[in-house]
């Protein structure tokens, strides 16, 4: 599904991702992790088509296209999605005005018809309901006002509408209560299927707890160091990533 | 962003055709071009009118000669040719029509294209209760077609030209025209009593709710011809009337020049709304062109628990002059002024309000959001005033400024006169950019970038594209999108 060959991105002067390597199937989780400053939401971003990023060698295919050539929202309707570390706020657009708004440009995009709202209220209720969102949230301005734990569930919420095939989640477990981990986890588990993709990207063992990733990596200083099975998370837990890596 | 620096640049080079950019053929009548006392006895002779107005505007025009071109503002235009304008035409015709099938079918087909909803009802799918709106279309300076005429009859609402109400209520006319805003008020009100040409007058009598939303579509269409409208509205004890205006013009290269006046009239609990989504055409994306707009709007709550709320969504015309104001005189009179005002390319905007507390317990508010876009320069202007005898006045005021490109400027300019210690009076003002944050996480969820813009903006605007009547705010968004074409940046 996702391939990525040698890639480097520079942020300003300074090589962030040098000469990076990873191959996603269809079916598969996985989880980067590493420390702080490795690059791991200049990869994020930078997937997701982050234009403050200069990709200056490597390739990037997903799903036969070479992704980085297509625009940010062209990703989008292709089946890539990025889930934010840091969720942004949009005042006076409402949720559901955004996410209806979305979908129909991607459906656009795709060549389809808008949705109607009442398809789309359908929709969004049962996706919100099953991550246990209230309704009335979803009336509020997007992530205004929100707590940590809610921007990260609406986040799950956006990505349950959109339904990618390939969902990148940087940080999504960052400053969540054990309630809201769990609930996000069920969201993530929720999206795995034969047909999907899951990369997901933390400093933390926690989030593995929940969502099993089939390989795990370590990201230092722009390349990945190390990959194994779920067991090298653990490892990275106990001993550290100067250790591991 | 640099590479979506790129993107606007293809953007921009993609001409972008003014989406209501056409010209309806219809044979004018014309005064000869220019201004003089004789054109102004032209068009009173061509409109038939009494001896008194043919009087009152060459007055004005006396008046309007020995005075100057307002130039406090921060505008920057070529000076406009008197000599070279014509100040009179209309679509030419024997006896006016008596219904829409005697309308000129390509007036209708014009109005088809701006979608002006002429027949009937507009009912907007989605929205609760089919509300009616009655439109006095207003085409090249002479009504040519009006609706719901009998159903607004029977509630004794009076609504028709200005031109009409002067053969019919003359008495009223003559009472409250120029009664707020005075032929001296300015150059560009002085102008407009010379040689306004056509307009709406309104009057709601005692008690009564009008049974619609009154609306009324400006158009202007002859080549360098000016427009200059003039309305007044009456809102008699205990009445209400929601007014709308919205305005798109054919493209033109050359610059035209609209100086229209309002006045509202506002007796003891009564209250006025007055809408505007304006759209005039702003110019190409080099400046070139586009309409001239210099508005005296200016309401007063005579009467104790008046109200007047201004709602305008300014997106077109290269230039324009604008501040809707309230002259509150009656105790716990309020007055309410909410703007979108959004400029791209070489657009100018120097637009706000005035707010003059004379009653006791005078309460205003002010929201104004400014949207600045490519090379344009957008100013909110501001006065508010308390009268030594205005007791317990409260004023708020919010003026927030959003930049879209880094080439444009955005102003805020609030004057504050308070005479009277007991007013309590608030004043916040931002300037923001749009995020580069933000855009990324539109463009994440399958966003286009003007797309994207256009979300943001209308988030910005919200606080004031809630007090549009329903089929307006919509229209508006819409609007909101379609200026900011090309402008990201």
């Amino acid at each position: 599904m996702l391939n990525i060959t040698d890639l480097h991105v520079n942020v300003g002067d300074s090589q962030i991702i040098n000469g990076l390597n990873l191959r996603i199937k269809a079916g598969e989780t996985h989880a980067i992790m590493g420390p702080n400053g490795a690059g791991k939401s200049t990869l994020a971003s930078t997937l997701a088509g982050r234009t403050t990023f200069d990709v200056t060698s490597g390739s990037v295919d997903f799903e036969g296209q070479n992704l980085l050539e297509m625009e940010a929202h062209e990703r989008v309707a292709a089946g890539l999605f990025l889930g934010f570390q840091y969720p942004v706020e949009i005042p006076g657009v409402s949720n559901l005005n955004f996410m209806r708004t979305a979908m129909n440009s991607i459906r656009k995009q795709l060549g389809k018809s808008e949705l109607s709202a009442g398809e789309f209220l359908k929709e969004v209720r049962t996706v919100a309901a099953k991550l246990d969102m209230d309704f009335d949230m979803l009336k509020r301005f997007v992530n205004v006002g929100f707590s940590g734990g809610e921007k990260k569930r609406n986040e799950m919420v956006q990505m349950a509408m959109l339904n990618p095939k390939l969902a990148i989640l940087d940080e999504t477990d960052s400053g969540l209560d054990i309630d809201a981990l769990r609930i996000v986890s069920d969201g993530i588990n929720a999206q795995r299927r034969d047909d999907t993709a899951i990369l997901m990207i933390t400093h933390y063992q926690r989030l593995l707890d929940y969502v099993k990733p089939d390989f795990v990596h370590v990201l230092s200083a722009g390349q990945i160091v190390k990959s194994g099975g779920p067991e090298l998370a653990r490892e990275l837990e106990e001993k550290g990533y100067a250790a591991v890596a | 962003m640099a590479g979506t620096t790129e993107a606007k640049q293809q953007i921009d080079e993609a001409t972008r055709e003014y989406k209501y950019g056409f010209v309806t053929d219809i044979e004018s009548d014309m005064a000869p071009i220019g201004l003089s006392e004789d054109v102004i006895r032209f068009i009173s002779a061509k409109k038939q009118e009494p001896e008194w107005l043919l009087k009152w505007r060459l007055k004005a025009y006396r008046q309007w000669l020995k005075m100057d071109e307002p130039n406090w503002a921060k505008l920057h235009y070529p000076p406009v040719d008197y000599d070279e304008t014509y100040f009179f035409a209309a679509p030419k015709s024997g006896d006016k029509p008596k219904s829409l099938d005697e309308v000129d079918p390509e007036l209708l087909e014009t109005y088809k294209k701006l979608g002006i909803p002429l027949e009937e009802q507009k009912v907007l799918a989605g929205v609760e209760g089919a509300r009616k709106v009655a439109v006095d279309a207003v085409f090249d300076s002479v009504s040519v077609a009006t609706t719901f005429r009998e159903e607004l009859k029977k509630a004794g609402v009076v609504f028709m030209s200005i031109s009409q109400a002067v053969q019919e209520y003359p008495e009223m006319v003559q009472k409250y025209m120029a009664s707020v805003v005075p032929v001296r008020d300015n150059y560009f009100a002085a102008l407009n009593c010379a040689v306004f040409t056509d307009g709406t007058f309104v009057y709601i009598p005692k008690g009564v709710r009008c049974p619609m939303e009154l609306s009324t579509y400006f158009r202007i269409n002859a080549e360098n011809t000016g427009q200059f409208e003039r309305t007044l509205i009456i809102a008699d004890e205990g009445s209400y009337v929601s007014y709308l205006e919205g305005c798109t013009a054919p493209m033109r290269d050359e610059n035209q020049l609209h100086a229209a006046v309002v006045e509202l009239v506002v007796m003891d609990n009564a209250e006025i709304k007055y809408s505007t989504v304006q759209n005039w055409y702003p110019g190409d994306k080099d400046g070139k062109g586009g309409i001239y707009n210099f508005v005296t709007k200016r309401g007063i709550c005579k009467g104790k628990n008046s109200k007047i709320s201004w709602t305008q969504v300014e997106t077109g015309s290269a230039v324009t002059w604008k501040y809707p104001s309230c002259v509150l005189a009656g105790e716990n009179s309020v007055g309410e002024f909410y703007s979108v005002a959004v400029t791209n390319n070489y657009q100018q905007a120097d637009t706000g309000t005035k707010m003059i507390h004379m009653g006791k317990n005078s309460r205003s508010t002010i929201i104004s959001k400014g949207i600045s876009a490519g090379k344009s320069q957008n100013t909110y202007r501001g006065l508010v005033k308390v009268l030594p005898s205005a007791d317990g006045v409260r004023n708020f005021t919010q003026c927030d400024s959003l930049l879209v490109s880094d080439t444009s400027g955005a102003h805020t300019v609030p004057y504050i006169e308070i005479k009277n210690p007991t007013a309590q009076i608030e004043h916040e003002a931002t300037t923001s950019k749009i995020s580069e944050d933000q855009m990324f996480y539109c463009r994440a969820r399958g966003l286009e970038e003007e797309e994207a813009v256009a979300m943001i903006v209308n988030g910005f605007c919200k606080d004031v594209m809630q007090h549009l009547p329903m089929e307006f705010a919509v229209e508006a968004q819409k609007l909101l999108g379609i200026s900011l074409e090309g402008s990201v940046g």
